[in-house]
């Protein structure tokens, strides 16, 4: 298609500069990811993918080059593009519902009643079956109920992207594969375009439509970006033994581990 | 089992003319049991803090008995603190008017100093404090400063005080104020420093007013830092307004005790300064049970 991208990296740079030292994490990252896409940035630890991410998000400013977001440029955070944290980042004060009221009360506040307002908060803690535990605190929970209220208050803001910053990286194996398929089924039932970052191959494999592989820093860049061709839903018990799961596996593998294998230093 | 009378064969109770209370008379002994042994742990433990403080403070008097109950001592020994004073410990609120009053009137008095005074400092240090915690450069050119600052007496200031308000009452209040303040300053911008970054991020992706981060978020996950300040804050207070009444004179525990000291009454002074002493204590206590209960939440993730 000749229109414009949904979402466009435009040759993203990023230099941190501290003191006298200055450091290139990012080097002409461009990257297009249609509407509805769930596009997963793999790469080893410390190559830059929250930066771009934040980037993303507005929580960082690029040095060069610019994102836009149907078109428009993105230089500040904003709800159209709410981000899942890697370690939850509820409040502690507040109750599970009081953390998805606070962004629903501020993002919809003039569009809705506080009837619907409170609809809205409980429909989305329903989503990530939460409901129940709508009045314990963030600290009564397990980390995966965190994680699905962080995720809850993220979907609750009604995103143009869904940014998830290593969303399940704390987690337990089982927990974890119980988040994948909550979240592979809202993505189903929502079809919103998806941004995470994950150091887990087969995680990326099981959600992704695409993966984009990061080289490793300083100045890291897109190395390669692989197309998932797996028809959905997807199941995990059925994929095992899939040719193509287990094609692009090898191939996400075969770049972090073959081509981009870290330095001796952080082994 | 044997809880109700209905719950017997019928020819048992029929002797008696009322079943009903002697069925609970059985009952009875069962609970009695039950409760003793339920309270028993509550009881020892009650007693496992109560106990070693009472002996304490028994050995303490005891020694202190000893040492002062002779002929000729200095000091008065407690059983002598105890019938001098008799008539000012067991009426409190006495007022025979100017400063001949009851031990209430003069705490009272004091209290209401140090309420004006600490609430002032309360709410201007926190908002400094905040002010101060969100600039690097505030923080870097300010906290030399208050660290400076803090240190100086409490009775330091009063004598600048006096010139700069001419009155003693106001005086009072500034030297608390001024005693006071730079705990919570320096504690609430130390809270504001931090306050995690990922609550910094929530905020901005939600896209909050200053004044919504404030109130939301800031004030939130800084009071227990807040509350630590504002514990320090009124312990320092409480310092400062004994001394200082000492000076300004007038109706309080301090001018009490400079008075009674004037009047060679050894055993008021005492009393007064065990009264200082449970006050203090209390203001403590009152400050850290508010702050526990505010703050309950927001320390552990
Ligand atoms: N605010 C910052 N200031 C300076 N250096 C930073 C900052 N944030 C990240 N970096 C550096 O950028 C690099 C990439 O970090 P990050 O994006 O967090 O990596 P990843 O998420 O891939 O593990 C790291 O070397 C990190 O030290
Ligand atoms: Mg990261």
């Amino acid at each position: 298609m000749s229109t414009a991208p949904y979402l466009r990296f435009q040759q993203i740079g990023m230099t941190f500069s501290r003191g006298g030292t200055s450091s290139e994490v990012l080097r002409d990252v461009d990257l297009k990811i249609d509407r509805g896409e769930f596009v997963s940035v793999i790469g080893h630890s410390g190559c830059g993918k929250s930066t771009l991410l934040n980037i993303l998000g507005g929580l960082l400013k690029s040095t060069t080059g610019e994102v836009f977001l149907e078109g428009d440029v993105v230089d500040a955070p904003g709800p159209d593009r709410a981000i899942v944290f890697q370690n939850h980042s509820l409040l502690p004060w507040l109750t599970v519902y009081g953390n998805v009221a606070i962004a629903v009360d501020k993002v919809s506040g003039k569009t809705r009643s506080k009837a619907e307002r409170h609809d809205w908060v409980m429909h989305n803690l329903d989503l990530v079956q939460m409901a129940q535990a709508r009045d314990k605190r963030p600290n009564e929970v397990s980390g995966g109920m965190k994680q699905r209220v962080g995720i809850a208050r993220a979907l609750a803001m009604e995103p143009k992207v869904l940014l998830m910053d290593e969303p399940f990286g704390a987690l337990d194996a089982l927990t974890r594969a119980h988040l994948q398929d909550s979240v592979m089924d809202i993505h189903a039932r929502l079809g919103n375009t998806v941004m995470m970052i994950t150091h887990d191959v087969d995680e990326a494999v099981l959600l992704s439509d695409r993966i984009v592989m990061m080289t490793n820093g300083p100045a890291a860049t897109i190395g390669e970006v692989l197309a998932i061709d797996l028809p959905r839903p997807r199941r995990r018990l059925d994929l095992a033994t899939n040719a193509e799961y287990v094609r692009c596996r090898a191939a996400v593998l075969e770049f972090l581990y073959a081509r981009h294998r870290l330095p001796a230093r952080a082994a | 089992m044997t809880r109700t009378a209905h719950a017997l064969p019928a020819p048992a109770a029929a002797g008696h003319a009322v079943d009903a209370p002697s069925a609970t008379i059985v009952a009875l002994p069962a609970r009695h049991v039950r409760l003793a042994t339920r309270l028993a742990p509550a009881l020892s433990s009650l007693a496992a803090r109560t106990l070693p403080p009472l002996i304490v403070l028994v050995a303490a008097l005891v020694g202190w008995e000893l040492l002062c109950g002779h002929p000729g001592a200095r000091l008065p020994a407690p059983s002598k603190v105890v019938a001098d004073t008799w008539d000012f410990i067991v009426d409190p609120f006495y007022d025979n008017g100017g400063i001949d009053k009851g031990a209430f009137w003069h705490i009272a008095r004091s209290l209401s100093r140090v309420a004006v005074g600490f609430s002032i400092a309360a709410v201007v240090g926190i908002a400094l404090g905040v002010l101060v915690g969100q600039s690097v450069w505030a923080m870097r050119g300010l906290d030399p400063l208050f660290q400076v600052l803090r240190t100086i007496p409490p009775l330091a200031w009063l004598p600048l005080s006096l010139a700069g308000f001419r009155d003693s009452g106001p005086s009072a209040i500034f030297v608390i104020f001024i005693t006071s303040v730079w705990p919570i300053i320096i504690n609430t911008s130390v809270g504001v420093r931090n306050i995690p970054q990922d609550y910094r991020d929530v905020a901005a992706v939600i896209c909050l007013s200053w004044w919504e981060v404030f109130v939301k978020i800031t004030l939130p996950a800084t009071v227990p830092y807040i509350f630590t300040g504002l514990r320090i804050g009124v312990g320092l207070s409480w310092l400062a307004i004994i001394a200082a009444e000492m000076l300004i004179g007038g109706v309080g525990i301090g001018f009490f005790i400079w008075d009674a000291w004037n009047s060679s009454r050894i055993s008021d002074i005492i009393v007064a300064l065990v009264y200082v002493g449970i006050v203090g204590f209390l203001l403590d206590r009152l400050i850290a049970t508010v702050g526990g209960f505010v703050s309950r939440g927001t320390t552990a993730n």
